[in-house]
């Protein structure tokens, strides 16, 4: 045994090491030779966010910029996800290989950007760090669940396509003897559950009833409390709540959504050729009614989890 | 005052003497009414100083033998405790931490296998735990009387069971191919590293500490005992002193072979004492304190591979795993692994011949090559590669189909491998070094006590023939 790490360091170790250190220099490489051009897209300058309409986006484009040249360039895309979120993004722990319903919209884009689906390089960035991986550039784009929201526009300079999923917060509690009935004052004194920085955490405070809010830094987190009795109740996205309710059959979704909320592509506010890029792609996964690239994506991994959804949520431009 | 009465006559401290000698028992009067008498004749007449000096060497030489036999008794059930019950307790806490943390770093490899824990994976694990729980029941009966080391104690016999039954969520949910599995997997971690690991390793500061305690006593100079010979044997010295002054005669027999006697167990005392101390120095230098040293690299080890497991385990929200790791490999091997500080470099002092430090020395090459190897994996890993960085951490297919030859897997088990070889080293050195040790003390009380009797008993003829020519 010894000798075989022994040995590994004179062998391979070390080509791998460089060649590592090559493919990363590169990457540098490119994005120095890249000028930034920095043109504010106009659905995100600050206050040009419309609170009624958050998920307003840029009109779809299939023509190239700087940043679409770029991804071409490199021939890769690098793309933030999660590999937590059972059915939207997570490992098959048969394969090993990160699927979803994430996943099948990034195949889609890679797909027409650079005609190959797998050309992808998956980066599993935590909840907290995702818009910090944008506006650094350590990813093109992040897909994986996130929220339309004015403050993320705003505050954390992200552009969002238009968006692809329409979903809400909504309680998950226990099937057999909760006395949380609905998101009203039933919650009071309760232990509510919910992933910190999260819209839902916000929706909390707000509208907190008298329940004590327990945060964790995951939303499957929340699953672990509900399952060993440690929270009476997780207020989370439904469509993510699904995904947990599916690893649970004691556990699920009660009452109506208190918000609407649209999950959309998050990427730099300063290319506004890949947000156009993106809702053309959006466009074309969308169309084709029931034969839709968007139907069957949900058929594979929500329908069964997170029934009742018609389709796809109508898209808004401007600019 | 009744003395007062009694002191009068004289020839009552002849009984001290013949009853001090063990042959009066039938007089009337009690022993200590002659005592006075005595004392008041012996500042008139020779005879009754001869008694005075004949009663206080008497007493000084049997005192000296007693007082060896009591703090050499004390000293010898200090070597035996460090021997045959603070030091095993010591290393069983060590075990018990080291069970514990072995059954952590197994459990996330386990899972990072894939939906089923491999066969050996569980096995490992499952013996971790059954080890474990013995010790600590084990730890439990012979922690006698330390309110603190039961409530470690009772820490781990009530948050283990909490543990495993975590894990055995964890793998149900695994098995179903749910991510809630992992996030069960991060909690149980998160209990043994929060909780049961630092309580076991307070009770491994517990028993370290009785140990180091059980060496001092053992090592503890016999200064009262020094002190007594030295004054006995001097006493002897100026009685006989004395004697010739006063007779002309060189020797008087009885005084001699007391004086001898005296001599012996006093010389005894210092040289049997000494080898000990050496002896149980050498066990400390050799054995327990190196024990200790890779003891703590040895957990180390552990956790760092059980926060290396982690770090893929948590899929991209591994950064504190993987700042762990990175930490605790440093306390291994120093500074990026160069050997320079860490545990290992402070065993590798300390090794005091080939033996010792030759797996040690090939545990910090182990490790050399984990740090580089640990480090392509989370490129990799960070560079959306997991095939890789999964193959390169515990074996399996790598992108290009072909199987991983070298991983840190590998690395680790070299590691721990090279360091038990180390720890199985100096634990045969602690316990020949302890045992010659314990081995100088042996017969020591007992013979003092009988030398000083035979002792004083010749001194004390000696004194009765010179009290004979006054009669």
């Amino acid at each position: 045994m010894t000798a075989a790490c022994v040995l590994a360091v004179s062998a391979t170790a070390l080509p791998l090491h460089d060649r590592a250190d090559a493919s990363a220099g590169r990457a540098a490489q490119t994005a120095r030779d890249t000028p930034l051009t920095t043109v504010p897209v106009k659905a995100s300058a600050t206050g040009g966010c419309d609170n009624a309409h958050p998920e307003t986006s840029l009109n779809p484009s299939s023509a190239s910029g700087p940043a679409v040249d770029k991804i071409k360039a490199r021939g890769k895309l690098i793309v933030g996800v999660d590999q937590n979120n059972y059915r939207w993004g997570y490992r098959d722990p048969n394969t090993g290989d990160i699927v979803g319903f994430d996943i099948d919209l990034v195949k889609a884009i890679a797909k027409d950007i650079l005609g190959n689906e797998n050309a992808v390089q998956y980066k599993t960035v935590p909840t907290k760090k995702r818009f910090e991986a944008i506006r650094d550039g350590q990813v093109d784009m992040v897909v994986r669940t996130v929220s339309i929201s004015c403050q993320r526009i705003n505050d954390e300079k992200v552009s969002f396509s238009s968006a692809y999923f329409k979903a809400g917060q909504q309680l998950l509690v226990p099937l057999q003897d909760s006395t949380v009935k609905d998101f009203n004052d039933t919650l009071k004194g309760k232990k509510v559950c919910t992933a910190s920085g999260s819209t839902a955490e916000i929706k909390l405070d707000a509208d907190p009833h008298g329940s004590k809010k327990v945060l964790v830094d995951n939303q499957l987190d929340c699953l672990v409390l509900l399952q060993l009795g440690q929270v009476d109740a997780a207020l989370t996205d439904n469509a993510l709540a699904a995904g947990l309710a599916a690893q649970d059959p004691a556990v699920h979704l009660i009452g109506k959504p208190v918000t609407t909320e649209y999950y959309g592509v998050a990427m730099s506010n300063k290319y506004p050729d890949l947000v156009r890029r993106v809702n053309k792609v959006l466009e074309d996964y969308r169309s084709g009614g029931s034969d839709s690239a968007w139907q069957k994506a949900y058929g594979t991994w929500l329908k069964a989890v997170f029934p009742g959804v018609e389709g796809p949520p109508e898209p808004r431009y401007e600019g | 005052m009744t003395h007062t009465q009694q002191s009068g006559q004289s020839g009552g401290g002849s009984d001290v003497l013949a009853s001090a000698a063990g042959a009066d028992t039938g007089r009337r009067r009690p022993a200590w009414a002659g005592q006075f008498g005595m004392l008041r004749a012996a500042a008139t007449t020779e005879p009754g100083r001869l008694r005075v000096i004949g009663l206080l060497l008497t007493l000084l030489v049997v005192a000296f033998g007693a007082v060896t036999a009591w703090q050499i008794t004390d000293r010898s059930a200090a070597a035996d405790d460090v021997v045959n019950r603070s030091e095993p307790l010591s290393s069983r806490a060590a075990d018990i931490y080291r069970y514990l943390a072995d059954a952590d770093t197994t459990a996330a490899g386990g899972f990072l296998a894939g939906r089923q824990d491999p066969p050996e994976a569980l096995a490992r694990y499952q013996q971790d735990i059954d080890y474990a729980a013995k010790y600590i029941v084990e730890a439990a009966a012979s922690s006698e009387g330390s309110d603190r080391a039961k409530v470690q104690i009772r820490i781990l016999n009530e948050q283990l069971p909490v543990y495993t039954g975590w894990i055995e969520r964890a793998r149900a949910n695994n098995r179903l191919g749910y991510p809630v599995g992992g996030s069960y997997l991060r909690l149980a971690n998160k209990k043994m590293t929060t909780e049961i690991l630092p309580a076991a390793n307070r009770l491994y500061g517990i028993e370290t500490a009785r140990l180091d305690s059980d060496y001092s006593d053992a090592k503890a100079l016999p200064w009262a005992a020094w002190g007594l010979g030295v004054v006995a044997l001097g006493g002897l010295g100026w009685a006989q002193y004395r004697s010739y002054r006063r007779t002309n005669r060189v020797f008087n027999q009885g005084m001699v072979a007391g004086s001898l006697a005296t001599a012996v167990v006093l010389l005894w005392l210092v040289v049997g004492h000494s080898v000990a101390r050496s002896g149980l120095t050498d066990s400390y230098e050799n054995g327990a304190r190196s024990l200790q040293v890779l003891n703590r690299a040895r957990i180390e080890t552990l956790q760092a591979r059980a926060n290396e497991n982690l770090t893929l385990v948590a899929r991209g929200s591994g950064k504190t795993y993987n700042d762990n790791y990175q930490r605790e490999i440093q306390d291994l091997a120093g500074k990026k692994a160069d050997g320079r500080t860490g545990l290992l470099a402070q065993a590798l002092a300390i090794a005091d011949d080939d033996k010792g430090s030759e797996p040690v020395t090939e545990a910090m090459k182990d490790a050399k090559v984990w740090y580089a190897l640990n480090a392509t994996a989370r490129k990799n890993d960070d560079s959306g590669d997991y095939q890789d960085a999964l193959a390169q951490t515990i074996g399996g297919e790598l992108k290009d189909h072909t199987q991983a030859t070298k991983y840190t897997a590998l690395c680790f088990d070299g590691v721990d491998d090279n360091l038990q070889k180390a720890v199985a080293h100096e634990h045969g050195e602690f316990q020949q070094a302890a045992n010659n040790g314990r081995g100088a003390l042996g017969g020591l009380a007992a013979g003092a006590a009988l030398l000083a009797v035979l002792g004083a008993a010749a001194a004390l003829v000696g004194i009765g023939r010179r009290l004979s020519e006054y009669r």
